[in-house]
């Protein structure tokens, strides 16, 4: 006998709604979410310790690979912190040139969020839209960095690339397609019926609540959260350009959008102004290999909100420990919160809504309470051992093949 | 016999409806990839996907009900195929007609949306069970405007007949503009009845995988297809030979040309309203449908019932 009136249904961690290995399971009755248990850990790459077991140069290259979306972000986060250590002043021309990047990733992360948040309400025509905008930042990234995604701009002491006038001329017919465009997306947006009909009301966080989990970026700031980085702790060339923290007091999906659209608006009066303030003079002074004993922590706004680097040097050429909180684990915590007594119809939308990016969010994590002895901790020939052992309780065993093979390698 | 084995086999039957609805997929597709600034798929891609699915190995659940699973599809294709031998398609005679059978042919096509409904509930895969039960909601709301849409034009013309229905509009010209609000009303219930955005809420691929078709794979797949595409061409014949009942008198060409493009100009305007729509959410469907498309379509029927006093 089964209970027809309510049951779990697993979203992920293989789900069409997902993009990442990610596991929630839902349980349902009829058609309304009762609860969601989320499971983090799908995507697990050990980047962290990675760090541990490189120079600080080619540190800035892992993890720029965190985010195939943020990856300036992260990569900038990380210099940033090293070059706190180490005491080094970059030029103002390498810190325009960051702000510019930035923006531009802004831009191409927030129109592909658009797009993403189309498909998951079925408009599958936004999401063509969007995505052949997208194609223009990108191209403009690609004559900038050399790349589309992971720029590899970014080196202790300032940048690796120069742009000159006729990118800059590029640029600037590129900023105002695109602005033409978004003000076609923000008026189909606020408009369009049945887009409206999904998004308000849905997912909603408000702004006790935002402040009480912690949400950062667009997800904190549709709820009326006045929260961002550039403003607040002005990093690169933030300090020297003008423009809007962007709210609204919708606290829902539609506000997010809204958010997401309006900065967009605000990103390309950065870039303006960015492309035509840049600064003469050189783009990188030289950093020393060995970086001196200390530790910082650099705060970085990237498309999905405020990200968190932390580096600790004990003088050697390699950090001690790198941590990095990437914003999706921030947000994802009032994921569960903004699913309550919602259908299962929203569910997509309102994981999507956060911009979630979980392999830069997935981290191991030992807990050890006091006064239990119990370890979670499991090690590599532990693992190796279970995984023989779930397999021949399941039917699958190797052992006596394993034997044949060890016999075969012997009489050859 | 051998004529109507003909027929029912052959033109207009199931082998000359297969290919228009392989056909009218790809209008549908090259549109919607036209009007989304994508390129789309060639003509013959359609096809190719049928025959490439018929080529893959079907899998059927273990813990699903194999017969109920199996039969499915070909119920599916047997009704939609026997619903169009009712519809008038370039003449003012169907190839088979009775008193009533506009009601049959109703009832015909609610049956594939019933075939989805068993065929994914015995799947036994919980995606496709909650599409299952979306697909059967779904179904009370669309089904009710739908029929009053179609019984109004068949209210004016005094005839439970589809036959006769096209012989009065042909005898009486211009009064299918009566029946624009019941086209109207018809049209985003098909919509419905196709599953297609923004009512493809049984189907919606970010939440439940593909809903009642998810465990679906292989022979079965592409029949059940199929059936989905001829469901489309039958339904837009329907709503041809109701509400755009003209020109039944041209030559049999002519005629014929006719009613290929009064299905596709239907067709088109699917694949429009597609295009331009999010998906709804199952609670705002039924809302829609019985505050807005029912009373359009009681409006219809008083409307008849007024010109019906009046004209006759």
């Amino acid at each position: 006998m089964h209970d027809s009136h309510k049951f779990k249904i697993p979203i992920g961690p293989q789900h069409p709604a997902l993009k990442e290995p990610e596991s929630f399971s839902v349980a349902l009755k009829g058609e309304k979410i009762m609860g969601v248990d989320i499971r983090l850990g799908y995507n697990h790459r050990g980047i962290e310790k990675a760090c541990e077991e490189r120079t600080f140069l080619q540190d800035v290259y892992l993890v720029e690979r965190v985010c195939g979306i943020c990856s300036h972000s992260h990569s900038t986060c990380f210099v940033q912190a090293v070059e706190e250590i180490a005491g080094l002043e970059i030029p103002a021309r390498a810190k325009y040139l960051r702000t510019l990047i930035a923006e531009l990733e802004r831009v191409h992360s927030h129109l592909l969020w658009l797009g993403v948040a189309g498909h998951e309400i079925g408009f599958d025509t936004l999401l063509m839209y969007t995505w052949r905008d997208r194609e223009i930042v990108m191209d403009i990234l690609a004559q900038f960095t050399g790349n589309r995604v992971n720029y590899g701009l970014n080196t202790i002491g300032g940048v690796r690339r120069d742009i000159d006038a006729s990118q800059v001329k590029d640029a600037l017919k590129a900023v105002d397609t695109l602005e033409e465009r978004t003000k076609y997306y923000i008026e189909i947006a606020t408009s369009e019926v049945t887009i409206i009909k999904r998004l308000s009301g849905v997912g909603v966080l408000s702004y006790e609540d935002a402040i009480r989990l912690d949400a950062v970026g667009p997800t904190a700031r549709a709820s009326g959260v006045k929260r961002d980085v550039r403003k607040n702790d002005p990093y690169a060339a933030y300090a020297d350009v003008s423009f809007d923290i962007i709210t609204d007091d919708h606290s829902d999906v539609y506000g997010r959008t809204v958010v997401r659209l309006k900065e967009l608006l605000e990103s390309f009066k950065i870039i303006r102004q960015v492309l035509h303030n840049l600064p003469a003079g050189p783009i990188v002074i030289k950093a020393p290999r060995k970086i001196p004993a200390g530790e910082a922590i650099s705060r970085y706004e990237a498309p999905r909100g405020e990200d968190v680097h932390f580096v600790k040097s004990n003088g050697g050429e390699k950090p001690e420990r790198a941590k990095i909180r990437a914003p999706t684990l921030a947000n994802v915590q009032a994921v569960k919160h903004m699913l309550k007594d919602r259908f299962l119809a929203d569910m997509p939308i309102v994981i999507a809504a956060i911009d979630p990016c979980f392999s830069c969010t997935d981290r191991a994590i030992e807990i050890s309470r006091p006064g239990e002895k119990r370890k979670e901790v499991i090690t590599w020939p532990a693992l190796h051992d279970y995984s023989i052992g779930w397999h021949r309780e399941h039917g699958i065993d190797f052992s006596a093949l394993n034997k044949k093979l060890k016999k075969g390698f012997k009489t050859s | 016999m051998l004529k109507d084995l003909f027929y029912i086999l052959v033109f207009p039957g199931f082998l000359f409806l297969s290919l228009f609805a392989l056909f009218a997929e790809f209008i549908d597709r090259k549109l919607y990839a036209r009007l989304q600034n994508r390129v789309g798929p060639p003509w013959f891609q359609p096809l190719a996907d049928f025959i490439k699915l018929s080529a893959k190995e079907d899998i059927i659940p273990a813990a699903a009900n194999q017969n109920i699973f199996k039969t499915m599809p070909v119920f599916v294709l047997a009704s939609v195929v026997t619903a169009f031998l009712y519809i008038p398609l370039w003449k003012e005679k169907a190839l088979f007609s009775f008193n009533g059978d506009v009601i049959v042919v109703l009832y015909l096509l609610t049956i594939p949306t019933l075939g989805f409904f068993v065929g994914g509930w015995y799947s036994s895969s919980l995606f496709a069970r909650i599409g299952s039960v979306r697909t059967i909601t779904q179904l009370f709301t669309y089904e009710v405007p739908l029929f009053m849409g179609i019984l109004a034009s068949a209210l004016l013309a005094n005839t439970w007949s589809l036959s006769e229905m096209t012989q009065f509009y042909s005898a009486h010209p211009y009064y299918w503009v009566f029946n624009l609000i019941g086209f109207a009303v018809s049209l985003l219930a098909l919509l419905g009845k196709l599953e297609k955005t923004p009512f493809d809420i049984p189907e919606a691929e970010t939440e439940i995988v593909a809903g009642s078709f998810t465990e679906y794979s292989g022979r079965l797949l592409a029949f059940l297809r199929l059936g989905i595409d001829i469901e489309m061409i039958v339904g837009s014949a329907l709503l041809s030979a109701v509400f755009l009942p003209f020109g039944f008198n041209l030559a049999p060409a002519l005629g014929f040309i006719l009613f290929l493009v009064k299905v596709l100009f239907i067709v088109c305007l699917l694949s429009l309203a597609r295009t331009v729509a999010a998906r709804l959410r199952i609670d705002q469907m039924i809302s829609f449908c019985w505050k807005y498309l029912t009373p359009l379509a009681l409006l219809q029927i008083v409307v008849n019932l007024i010109l019906k006093a009046g004209l006759l």
